[in-house]
């Protein structure tokens, strides 16, 4: 069966650009803002997001990176997850913190991120950007900035390529097994 | 089917790992560790260091397991590491030792682990003197996970893990690296885990001591046939002086006088003057060479003082990533379930 591509490399391009820009005018600037993204590949989208908002904006907005595996609710039904390093360069206290990550699904990652934010300080605020929303939520969370809502079925796999980690910008669904 | 696989375990790489894997339930020793899954813990650690650092050291991982250290033999670094890296992962610790428990009333090491085991216990650390003690457990006990904190004279899977961690950490590779353990190797559960550890990662392993004191047993099991011997390629030097020419890791062991009644030494004066790493000796090894020592020390012995706690000494960064190393292990062997 074939793979249904949802987002190329010039979609993510252009949504990470409307991404930044809600950003901008949603926070007013880039004063106190902080960037965080989720292991592996909000890690990476933190950083286009980044990279995007210093261009618009003209000045540097500090990144973190943040590894959820130790807060999940659900270790023992995980399959060997690795833990990687979480770095944090800046103090968050105080500040406004945006989450970032490619999917938004059951909101569980979402939910464990909030929990590890708050082992480093009190942001002030806490706001989350996804590229891909696919519906399905088990907890009340939803995001503030969205590249691209698409509707799924929970058996589905939403397949996220990213240059940085597989060579290429893709999104795509791929139809579970029955 | 298995393109739709592939595609599927592309997009949760963790899944794809643990399909290609039976889920590790016990860490008995690295023999059988591919070296994958080391460099897998290695990465977790670096991971779990990260927490080390922390203002608050304190993480929910391992919210509601029970972990139970039940050392039959002294230790400090061993127990106490494992007991932090469980309090910070947010288990629950429970520190057994053999005196003052019923063992003093003769139950068998089978029976305290059944009887742990009714408790509901998830993980059980182990250090026992005799080799083998760990496996018994694993091969009874069917409910809980088995971590070796040291068996007789056969394996110390965690120390080793924690001696290439850090000697990653510190050089930044270990194929390739010229590795010298010094000492009784014989009675060195320490070294013979560091052997399969060093040689799984691709490192060149030297032993170096007297030759009462070197394991040929176990480097060569089938006599001289290397054929199928994964350890054909560690090296026998009786001469320090030889094996450190060229050497990026010094690995000093401590001189078990517990353990010297059966003649191995003509005497400790010699033994000083031909083995202990040494300022002068260790001029013929890379400039950039690492002093290790698994700890405790016999200053003086096996290694001089000022070494010990010279610039090239790494011994203090061991006991601190012991306890990262602990917290990887403790981890993965509770996350992922049936």
């Amino acid at each position: 069966m074939a793979d249904r591509q949802i987002m190329n490399d010039q979609d993510i391009k252009r949504a990470l650009a409307r991404v930044a820009h809600e950003i901008l005018e949603r926070n007013r600037g880039v004063e106190d803002l902080v960037i965080v993204g989720i292991h592996t590949r909000g890690v990476h989208l933190a950083q286009r997001l980044a990279s995007n908002l210093s261009e618009f904006e003209g000045s540097e907005v500090p990144v973190a990176n943040l590894d959820i595996n130790l807060y999940r609710d659900d270790v023992k039904s995980r399959m060997s997850p690795r833990i990687r390093p979480t770095r944090m360069p800046v103090d968050i206290q105080g500040k406004k913190v945006v989450l970032v990550d490619d999917v938004l699904f059951t909101g569980r990652t979402v939910r464990a991120a909030m929990d590890a934010l708050n082992d480093f300080g009190r942001p002030q605020q806490v706001q989350l950007a996804i590229l891909l929303d696919r519906g399905h939520r088990e907890l009340p969370i939803r995001a503030d900035y969205v590249g691209q809502n698409v509707p799924t079925a929970p058996d589905e796999v939403v397949r996220v390529r990213l240059i940085e980690t597989d060579g290429i910008d893709e999104v795509a669904i791929v139809r579970a097994e029955e | 089917m298995s393109l739709l696989n592939a595609i599927e375990t592309e997009a949760q790489p963790q899944i794809e790992a643990a399909a290609v894997r039976k889920r590790r339930r016990h860490v008995l020793d690295l023999d059988d560790f591919s070296q994958q899954e080391i460099l897998e813990v290695l990465e977790s650690a670096e991971g779990m260091s990260e927490v080390l650092h922390r203002d608050i050291k304190k993480v929910p991982a391992l919210r509601g397991r029970v972990v139970v250290t039940l050392f039959y033999e002294a230790s400090t670094r061993t127990r106490i590491s494992f007991e932090e890296a469980g309090k910070i992962l947010s288990a629950d610790v429970i520190n057994m030792s053999a005196s003052g428990s019923s063992t003093e009333k003769g139950e068998s090491l089978l029976n305290t682990g059944l009887t742990i085991q009714a408790m509901g216990v998830d993980i059980i650390v182990i250090r026992h003197p005799h080799s083998g003690a760990p496996y018994l457990l694993a091969q009874h006990l069917d409910r809980v996970g088995i971590i070796n904190a040291g068996d007789g004279i056969h394996a110390h899977p965690t120390q080793a893990l924690l001696d290439l961690y850090t000697v990653k950490e510190k050089l930044g590779r270990l194929e390739g690296l010229k590795i010298v353990i010094v000492g009784d190797v014989l009675h060195s559960r320490v070294a013979r885990s560091n052997i399969w550890g060093f040689v799984k990662m691709g490192a060149q392993v030297i032993l170096c001591g007297p030759s009462t004191l070197l394991p040929l047993d176990m480097l060569r099991p089938s006599g001289n046939d290397d054929q199928d011997n994964p350890l054909a390629s560690v090296q026998v030097e009786t001469n320090l002086d030889r094996a450190l020419e060229g050497a990026d890791v010094v690995m000093a062991l401590r001189l078990q006088a517990e353990r010297q009644n059966g003649g191995f030494l003509p005497s400790m004066r010699e033994y000083i003057r031909r083995w202990q790493v040494t300022e002068a000796r260790l001029s013929r090894a890379n400039p950039d060479a690492l002093v290790m020592h698994p700890g405790p020390m016999n200053e003086g012995i096996e290694i001089s003082s000022t070494l010990a706690h010279g610039g090239r000494s790494v011994i203090e960064q061991q006991v601190t990533n012991g306890v990262a190393i602990r917290m990887a292990l403790l981890y993965h062997l509770s996350a992922g379930g049936e």
